[in-house]
């Protein structure tokens, strides 16, 4: 279990976590739901430790990770594989050399069963034989199933995903839920994903929660958040742009040159 | 009265910031050092490092200590000409290059073409989040990224200035020789009898000072970077600004420093 209690953040002078709360149960899909820009990927780096808190804790099965020390982080983050928004592919390495990083630098395994675990990642992502190209050579939708790939390689039991349908075509959008939901099913991990693609959110949760100015404004089932009457919840699966979210600036109507 | 203070205030929050910079970067340069011992180590990417930034630096180090020797040369030819004192141009080439010109020349080029590419290389790392991929893959970035290229900058950046130091002192001979018409055998005589230990002593420990503030301030504002690809392109020009502000006094520092030292 997660739980993520009163944690602060802001950056410079610019509060973009306020007093957040909210608990994530062993092998339940969370999706956490807001705006660009809201918190939601700061949110997730809290989560593996990337980034410090100003107050509040993330307490991991009875830990904090906000207390830990340095090691013993390191040790937690081998229970966790994350999946980046945009892949974050180490350039220089092989499509093989990225997705067995963690189990080469670990030396958890020995060189064969480290090609054969990677042969198998790739295979659950369905994307065999492709261990000898470079990232730069995979199209955007290819990047991002290395990616998981690469998150799967140390057999995490949560599995974290940065907004991973943004920038990909409906199709592989679809492929890549799809894939999520398998691989929860399959691993019975603990997964925790970030997002504004409702589609996404619907499909692969068995919890929604919505972040919004810093806080976690409603927790529910798929089916309880699209009957939701709160009016920003509301404004927001519907992705309507009347409403009581507001967009930083007022938008400026056009008006053309020669209109009365 | 507080356009005065305004002033004051605004000496004093750069002053703040500049201090602050250093702490940080020193902070980096502690952790650096505290993770050279730590295990793994990484044999192929100190290899790897060490080869583009020693071996690939080699022609542009070569040919810069190459004209300068010759440089230095022609200038104090036309001087000593004049007082009939050619012979000693081989010790003033000498030790020109070693003490001063081979380390500081050969620091500035790896400045410009290896710390740039460093912190281009973390910069872009940093902005398409790698740098956070490697830490959730719980790998520490310092250890993976920062110690091989600090080590390979230890150990390549002395070996260029030992090169550029005879290499330099062979532009000088051609000028001596062939210009001035010193025998070759008195040009190295000459050169030999000048330098003493001390002098290659100070130019290796300068090489090493160079080494650690290009590897720390180029790794440093490569982990600093934010903001795209003008954020790298910013980062890489203040990385190659501030080591060179550095290594210069730096230079300053350590040539007074063993100037007490070996009187």
């Amino acid at each position: 279990m997660i739980e993520i209690i009163n944690l602060c953040k802001s950056f410079n002078g610019n509060t973009v976590l306020n007093n957040l709360n909210v608990t994530i149960e062993t092998g339940e899909t969370m999706v956490i739901i807001g705006r660009s820009g809201c918190g939601k990927s700061v949110l997730l780096k809290h989560i593996v430790g990337l980034l410090q808190p100003d107050g509040g804790q993330v307490v991991i099965d009875g830990q904090d990770i906000t207390k830990l020390d340095r090691r013993a982080v390191q040790v937690l983050r081998m229970r966790f594989g994350m999946v980046f928004q945009g892949a974050a592919l180490f350039d220089s390495l092989t499509v093989g050399e990225n997705v067995g990083f963690a189990l080469r630098e670990h030396r958890v395994a020995s060189e064969a069963e480290i090609v054969q675990r990677v042969a198998e990642c790739l295979a659950l992502v369905g994307l065999r034989g492709i261990e000898h190209l470079k990232p730069a050579e995979l199209s955007g939708g290819m990047r991002k199933r290395v990616g998981i790939a690469r998150a799967l390689g140390t057999r995490p039991d949560i599995l974290l995903f940065d907004e991973p349908t943004t920038g990909v075509d409906p199709v592989m959008a679809d492929i890549i839920n799809s894939l999520i939901k398998a691989l929860h099913e399959q691993l019975r991990v603990t997964v925790i994903l970030v997002t504004h693609d409702m589609v996404s959110a619907y499909k692969v949760a068995t919890r929604i929660a919505m972040l919004y100015e810093g806080r976690i404004i409603t927790v529910g089932s798929p089916a309880e958040i699209q009957q939701t009457t709160d009016p920003i919840v509301h404004q927001f699966i519907r992705g309507e742009a009347e409403g009581p979210i507001t967009v930083d600036q007022p938008l400026v109507k056009p008006t053309f040159v020669g209109q009365g | 009265m507080s356009r005065v203070q305004q002033a004051v205030e605004y000496a004093g929050e750069r002053l703040l910031a500049f201090f602050a910079y250093l702490g940080g970067a020193s902070v980096l340069f502690a952790h650096t050092v505290g993770s050279v011992f730590a295990r793994p180590f990484r044999r192929r990417l100190v290899a790897e490092q060490m080869d583009k930034v020693g071996v690939a630096s080699c022609p542009i180090v070569f040919l810069t200590a190459l004209f300068t020797g010759i440089v230095l040369g022609l200038q104090t030819a036309y001087q000593l000409q004049r007082i009939g004192a050619e012979t000693y141009i081989a010790g003033l080439v000498a030790l020109s290059m070693v003490r001063e010109l081979g380390p500081v020349l050969t620091a500035l080029v790896v400045t410009g073409r290896v710390g740039a590419a460093i912190t281009a290389e973390l910069g872009t790392m940093k902005v398409t989040e790698q740098i956070d991929a490697l830490e959730s893959l719980a790998t520490s970035p310092v250890q993976y990224l920062v110690v091989p290229r600090f080590l390979a900058l230890l150990v390549m950046l002395p070996l260029l200035t030992v090169c550029a130091d005879m290499i330099g002192i062979v532009g000088g001979y051609l000028i001596g020789v062939y210009k001035l018409g010193v025998t070759p055998t008195l040009y190295w005589k000459m050169t030999w009898d000048v330098l003493q230990l001390k002098d290659l002593v100070t130019g290796l420990l300068k090489a090493g000072t160079f080494a650690a503030i290009i590897a720390t301030i180029s790794c440093f504002e490569g982990f600093a970077t934010t903001g795209g690809a003008e954020g790298v392109g910013r980062s890489t020009t203040l990385a190659v600004v501030i080591s060179f502000i550095l290594i210069v006094a730096a230079d300053c520092l350590v040539t007074a420093i063993s100037y007490f030292v070996f009187p």
